[in-house]
């Protein structure tokens, strides 16, 4: 009798392969396109009259950027990584500081009552036409990032969670208390023809 | 009663191949999911800037593209150094990207016009000017919605 081979068991084929399948699932980065993400403002109709916004100089934070990609912001030269906090001071404006934006008082309900904010605000953010791309989306990131921080932390205080794992009426409410106003000035052609 | 027959030759037993398709499965969910399908050609050389504030674009089909950057070497030739704008598979001027849009949009359907969304996608190096062009056009063209493409930073 000749002598037989057994054969191989394969069964557990199946198990290795779908075990090498999940591991480069997880494994492999898949490339996701991602960005921060902007709104733009409505445009101007060209017969309209070009008003002047009445905007009170205390509400108005002026974020510039010249062409060497260096920050002016209210009239003091800044690095990029001090932006943050004091966009966050401007907005929130806990020291009721006279040069800081007005705080009005509104009852949000429970579990808010009745807070202080700063509903007049406007982040307005001004740029030269030989400013680099990069260090315009870093000022962009940084004032979005302050927004996100102050609303993270006002979602900690009320709710002891993250701000992302709120309700979307909670979420919408604490959009009230820090909404969000990143102005961009109409393009100037400063030194044009 | 038919007597089993044995071959009185030895034989190798045939190889089973009964997990074969697990295997090519596997390959095929594999390259599935790493290949992230390419959009257009790219003419133009970008890298993109980096930030932290990212969202996700979810729906591709309400996603329109605008490359920014300078051409890649194949078109350098014909088309300079210069930072130039790329619209689906073709240089495009700033001024025709409103036209572009708008194109796309009415393409698109009724219940999507509203909800579509514009990813510029530019290089870190690029000027301003051409993005303020960009953007200007965008308003024009009432697609309000737009996104910087941008990859994570992970420190300073």
């Amino acid at each position: 009798m000749a002598k037989k081979i057994p054969e191989i068991n394969a069964s557990s084929m199946a198990d290795i392969s779908f075990l090498l399948l999940i591991f480069f699932l997880v494994t492999t980065s898949m490339d996701v396109n991602q960005g921060l993400a902007r709104r733009l403002p409505a445009p101007i109709p060209p017969d309209a009259k070009v008003e002047d916004t009445d905007i009170n100089k205390r509400n108005l934070f002026v974020v510039k950027i010249n062409w060497e990609n260096k920050l002016l912001v209210q009239g003091q030269e800044l690095d990029v990584r001090q932006l943050r906090a004091k966009a966050k001071e401007f907005i929130a404006n806990p020291e009721d500081k006279a040069d800081m934006p007005k705080l009005y008082e509104e009852d949000f309900g429970q579990p808010f009552g009745t807070l202080k904010y700063t509903k007049e605000h406007v982040i307005s953010v001004q740029n030269d036409a030989e400013t680099q791309y990069q260090a315009y989306l870093e000022v962009q990131n940084e004032l979005v990032r302050a927004y996100n921080e102050l609303r993270e932390e006002c979602a900690q205080k009320y709710f002891h969670k993250s701000y992302n794992e709120l309700d979307e009426e909670w979420q919408k409410k604490i959009q009230k208390i820090y909404p969000q106003k990143i102005s961009e000035a109409e393009p100037k052609n400063y030194g044009g023809k | 009663m038919a007597k089993i027959r044995r071959n009185d030759k030895r034989e190798m037993p045939a190889l089973n191949t009964s997990s074969l398709p697990d295997i090519i499965f596997m390959l095929l969910f594999f390259f599935m999911s790493v290949t992230s399908m390419k959009e257009v050609n790219f003419k133009v050389h970008f890298t993109n800037p980096q930030a932290t504030e990212l969202t996700k674009l979810e729906k591709k089909s309400l996603v329109r593209y605008i490359y920014v950057g300078t051409p890649t070497a194949e078109f350098r030739k014909q088309y300079g150094a210069e930072t130039r704008i790329q619209l689906d598979d073709a240089f495009a001027d700033a001024k025709e990207v409103g036209d572009y849009i708008i194109n796309e949009r009415s393409s698109m359907k009724e219940s999507d016009q509203g909800l579509m969304t514009v990813s510029i996608k530019a290089d870190k190096e690029t000027k301003m000017g051409i993005i303020a062009d960009i953007k200007q056009e965008l308003r024009r063209a009432y697609a309000l919605k737009i996104n910087y493409a941008a990859t994570q930073r992970t420190s300073y």
